[in-house]
């Protein structure tokens, strides 16, 4: 061994540790980001709950500007939509994974897999857009609504956002279905349609879950989109007809006033407040998703 | 800005006291990070004479396709000045003024009294200039046979009283209402002077149902396309596919239709001044393009669907 081999040893094992020490950090950072985040979010959000009666708080009324911040309606409005789109996404996604992985030839699946992932990089923005001036005249004429911009037109531009979403997470957990299944299946007698319903999909129901859960997660956190298309009245979705009405998101509701909005002011807090709500919804959401993935692990990828 | 709601955050969280020492500390953590971040913007706000001569102009969307026309025509005139215009409402302009970072502030409406007074604590008193007066327009549909309202019709109609185009005269079709956006000085002002009729005890409100559009170019759209539709905006903004709607203060007023001659002669009932702010009685260049903007800054007023000052 020479002296010049020593040298680089040591560097080596310098330079590693130091890159190591490095990589401990950035990942450290990150956690500590998203802790200083949910901090930030506590300690303008939390007032909120001190300064207005929680009777206020909880009411039916939104007007801000008259110090009646009832967040009740933008709650159900948020939820209205966000479950009506994953209820327009939820088969289609699935059955857009089942096609792709397990019926489509080859040269299908090598064009439809890129353009599903051209699909979620379409900016949301530019689908409000489409939606305002094309799906929303549609839907008032097609479905006689006295006006277009509906909780409705909301869930389908949702429903068309979570979708790619969905679809690659589902097509991942059908793909980690053993080949032995389908084997088996196809060696007792059924059918290909038989064996993917009844073998395929249910032994990858774990991925599906998460693959809703994930986009229930991107839906119910967009906001440019549904700012454009809803219509943004804050009316509690109470009637039967509520689909077919506006409504307005707990996102819309930020992102519209939160730039106007005199800091520190109690409608500041508020704003704030329905962030918390908002970051608590999404975490949950999160959470479910990752409770299934790790059951998926636990089961080796099965069930 | 940050500071004092620090301070708010401080007195509520009195009930747990241990959990306050972790928390204040995380506080001071933020705190430092953030003034560190505004200490020196601070210094920025207030330009010294040996600067370059730049005026910062922000707010009302109202206001800012007429601000962005006096900026470039005055900057065509004295090139030696750089004019920077932003939208973003009345409110976003004059918080801006309030935080330094803006030389003037665009708004549709007065300051509010709560303003005024987060202004005097950042050590300037604002100082207002009219520029310009507005007529808010009430637009329906084309195909809507309606060609007249009056103050108490809006109201009732826009409070959700009446919900079908029937009982103001016109065809049997449901009312959809369209407003801007909770935050917009047009809001505030229709809502006051047409909606309330000038009673400061009334507390009528907008029906929940009135769609909160997040841009005039939102109600365009809507209005254009949707035959149950009734909006209003600034009359900078209506455009030819939009059917203007007379209005009189009562059922034997006259019925007027907004143009420039009726705002100025005091006819049309839904008329408003538009103002321009500064943090403390403006010199230098602020001053000599505010007088250029009252004076011979007129000229360029109606071309941009405003009514210029008599």
């Amino acid at each position: 061994m020479t002296d010049d081999d020593v040298l680089t040893d040591g560097q080596a094992r310098w330079g590693e540790s130091l890159i190591e020490a490095i990589i401990r950090v950035l990942g450290f950072s990150a956690i500590g980001f998203v802790t200083l985040i949910f901090v930030f979010l506590l300690r303008e959000g939390i007032p909120a709950f001190f300064k207005v009666r929680l009777a206020n708080l909880l009411g039916a009324r939104w007007y801000p500007t008259f110090g009646l911040f009832g967040t009740l309606p933008l709650i159900l409005g948020s939820l209205l939509i966000t479950v009506t789109a994953i209820a327009i996404a939820l088969p289609l996604g699935v059955a857009t994974a089942v096609f792709v992985r397990e019926v489509a030839p080859d040269w299908a699946r090598e064009i439809l897999k890129p353009m599903i992932e051209v699909l979620a990089g379409i900016p949301s923005v530019v689908l409000g857009f489409f939606g305002m001036t094309i799906v929303a005249p549609l839907i008032r004429e097609s479905l006689g609504t006295p006006t277009g911009l509906t909780a409705f037109t909301g869930a389908i531009l949702l429903a068309y956002m979570s979708l790619p979403t969905i679809i690659s997470v589902a097509e991942d957990a059908l793909d980690a279905v053993p080949k032995s299944y389908r084997d088996g299946a196809r060696a007792m007698g059924a059918t290909e349609w038989q064996t993917i319903w009844r073998v395929v999909v249910p032994a990858a129901r774990s991925g599906v879950v998460t693959a809703v859960m994930l986009g229930l997660g991107r839906a119910i956190g967009e906001t440019m989109a549904v700012m454009l298309v809803t219509g943004n009245a804050a009316r509690m979705p109470l009637t039967m007809d509520s689909l077919f009405r506006p409504a307005r998101t707990m996102t819309a509701t930020v992102a519209a006033e939160m730039g106007e909005v005199a800091q520190g002011s109690v409608h500041y807090h508020v704003l704030f407040g329905i962030g918390l709500i908002l970051f608590m919804l999404t975490f949950v959401v999160n959470l479910t998703a990752a409770v299934a993935i790790f059951q998926k692990q636990r089961r080796g990828g099965l069930r | 800005m940050a500071c004092l709601s620090i301070n708010e955050g401080r007195s509520t969280d009195s009930g747990f006291p241990r959990r306050r020492l972790v928390a204040a500390g995380l506080f001071m953590l933020l705190l430092i990070s953030i003034c560190a971040g505004c200490g020196p913007e601070k210094e920025e706000g207030i330009p010294g004479p040996s600067e370059a001569k730049t005026i910062e102009n922000k707010g009302s969307d109202t206001l800012v396709n007429l601000a962005l026309a006096w900026a470039e025509r005055y900057m065509h005139v004295h090139p030696e000045v750089r004019l920077s215009v932003t939208g973003g409402g009345s409110g976003t302009g004059i918080a801006a003024l309030i935080n330094g970072t803006v030389d003037i502030a665009n708004a549709s409406r007065e300051m509010k009294p709560e303003e005024i007074e987060a202004a005097e604590a950042h050590g300037a008193s604002p100082v207002e200039f009219v520029v310009a007066r507005d007529a808010i327009a009430v637009v329906v549909h084309p195909s809507n046979p309606l060609n007249r309202l009056t103050f108490e019709q809006i109201s009732d109609v826009y409070t959700g009283k009446i919900t079908n185009w029937r009982a103001v005269g016109g065809e049997d079709r449901p009312i959809v209402l369209l407003s801007r956006e909770s935050n917009s000085g047009t809001y505030v002002y229709f809502l006051e002077n047409v909606v309330r009729r000038g009673d400061e005890d009334s507390d009528l409100l907008f029906s929940p149902g009135t769609l909160l559009m997040p841009s005039s170019e939102g109600i365009t759209s809507e209005v254009r396309q949707n035959p149950n539709a009734i909006g209003y905006d600034g009359l900078g903004y209506v455009t030819s596919e939009e059917k203007v709607i007379a209005v009189a203060r009562d059922a034997t007023g006259p019925y007027v239709l907004p143009s420039v001659e009726t705002v100025n002669d005091g006819s049309y009932p839904i008329a408003r001044p538009l103002f321009m702010y500064t943090a403390g009685e403006p010199s230098g260049h602020i001053a000599a393009y505010l007088d250029w903007v009252r004076g011979k800054g007129q000229q360029l007023v109606p071309e941009i669907g405003f009514v210029p000052l008599e």
